[in-house]
């Protein structure tokens, strides 16, 4: 029985350089069943061949763990930024359309350069510091219902589908975006974290911080791990509205 | 406040738009309600505001040099966003782009109406009462013009509540959220029968 094989058509923005005009090429590759965006793009790996027939160059994206936990293989799918290994070929709609996530440099094809997110986590000091010349022992302990409602803030994989929903977020302005904000109340909760509280608020109190959030809560329908960041960005909003009186009047409690 | 000076320009935003802004628009708004009762209880509410004491230091302290900061530091706000509702269209993300534009509207149609209504009597001593809105609205246009404009006014006020109430960390929690939005529209309902009521009556 001669059965005409079952294909998925791709059009993807390809860019060469990060400086180059973007252009876009349709692939046509053979469906196999339950398969995602990632495999797709290894068949166009494996077969550079466009729609046409003609020879291209193989398309770059970055990719790790394929199970929707460590952010790499984010792009836009659709119109709709999220990881491509998640994103199921049977759930979507054809032809499906593939492009980087432009609030990021490209640096080719589907791979872009997120090193803001990571700056601006430096920035904001997410991390708790214990290191010291000698054994400081065990830090207080946290309530077992305080962890479980941390575990969540924590599934946050600096992927970058935030900052691409957030129409502030964009080359106008210098907004960290609200990934980073989040994990300022990660750590502001943690209880050693919370000994170098006010340092994470003067970092997201100053430019391009939380003050540039402008509400439109998209992060929150965007996010794949379901972190509830516009409640993070309300929650520093809080604190921050405490931590301005402090700084102005002077306080004994701005440690 | 050098090191974060835009974290203290968008919080000073947030409080003028709320005080005195928004209080001067319900303000004004229930005073032009007075129009319904017809033109000599107009002239008199109108007559009350034009002569209360040290008026030029009030309309400076408490309307132009808020409203002045809050429209171009608004203005600032909304040209760096890059507005994406065809991308994601849920309800926040429209109400958004919604105070932003009607942001913009309110700067065109104020600058009219302080023309019109203000410095025209400033610079050249145009009487202010019923009779001058009444010729204003004659023109359907206009009549147009200044619904849309105190639409667009008690909607930005209201959606501006809203937004203040998670800016300040009033409303924390999904649910509150949730709320307040009820609770901002039935404002932004209630202001807008007010105004439309007031300018339909000089018609």
């Amino acid at each position: 029985m001669a059965e005409q094989q079952k294909t998925v058509t791709f059009i993807i923005q390809r860019q060469d350089t990060p400086d180059s005009a973007p252009y876009e090429e349709t692939f046509e590759i053979p469906y196999r069943p339950n398969m995602n965006v990632i495999a797709a793009l290894m068949e166009i790996q494996r077969n550079p061949v466009t729609k046409d027939g003609k020879k291209t160059t193989p398309v770059t994206w970055e990719m790790n763990c394929l199970e929707e936990v460590c952010g790499a293989c984010s792009m836009v799918i659709n119109g709709k930024p999220r990881q491509s290994c998640s994103a199921m070929v049977d759930q979507l709609e054809e032809p499906i359309r593939l492009e980087p996530m432009r609030t990021f440099p490209v640096i080719r094809d589907l791979m872009v350069d997120r090193s803001r997110m990571f700056d601006a986590l430096k920035k904001v000091k997410a991390w708790i510091p214990i290191d010291g010349t000698y054994d400081l022992g065990p830090g207080p302990r946290m309530p077992e219902t305080k962890r479980q409602w941390a575990y969540e803030l924590s599934k946050c994989m600096t992927c970058g589908v935030c900052l691409e929903a957030c129409p502030n977020v964009n080359d106008k302005s210098n907004f960290m975006g609200p990934a980073p904000l989040s994990q300022v109340r990660l750590f502001n909760a943690h209880p050693t974290g919370a000994m170098n509280k006010a340092e994470r608020l003067a970092a997201i109190m100053g430019d391009g911080g939380l003050a540039s959030c402008g509400n439109s809560q998209n992060c929150v329908q965007a996010c794949p791990k379901g972190i509830p960041l516009t409640t993070s960005i309300a929650a520093l909003n809080r604190e921050a509205t405490v931590q301005m009186f402090r700084n102005f009047f002077g306080s004994d409690y701005s440690y | 406040m050098a090191g974060n000076r835009e974290f203290f320009h968008r919080r000073l935003h947030s409080l003028l738009g709320v005080i005195p802004v928004g209080l001067f628009l319900i303000m004004h708004l229930m005073l032009n309600y007075n129009a319904t009762k017809g033109p000599e209880a107009f002239n008199k509410a109108a007559g009350f505001m034009e002569n209360l004491p040290f008026l030029l230091f009030l309309e400076f302290a408490f309307i132009y040099i808020p409203i002045v900061f809050h429209a171009i530091y608004g203005v600032y706000i909304a040209f760096t966003a890059k507005p994406n509702v065809g991308r994601f269209g849920k309800f926040r993300n429209w109400m958004f782009v919604l105070q932003r534009f009607t942001g913009i509207f309110l700067i065109i149609f104020i600058a009219w109406h302080v023309w019109e209504t203000r410095l025209a009597k400033a610079f050249f001593g145009t009487e202010v009462n019923f009779d001058m809105m009444a010729n204003i609205v004659d023109n359907p246009l206009m009549l147009i013009f200044y619904i849309i404009g105190i639409v667009s006014a008690t909607f930005h006020l209201a959606n501006g509540l809203w937004s203040f109430c998670v800016s300040w960390g009033i409303t924390v929690s999904p649910r509150s959220q949730q709320i307040n939005t009820y609770v901002t529209m039935a404002i932004f309902l209630a202001l807008s029968y007010v105004g439309i009521r007031a300018i339909l009556a000089f018609t």
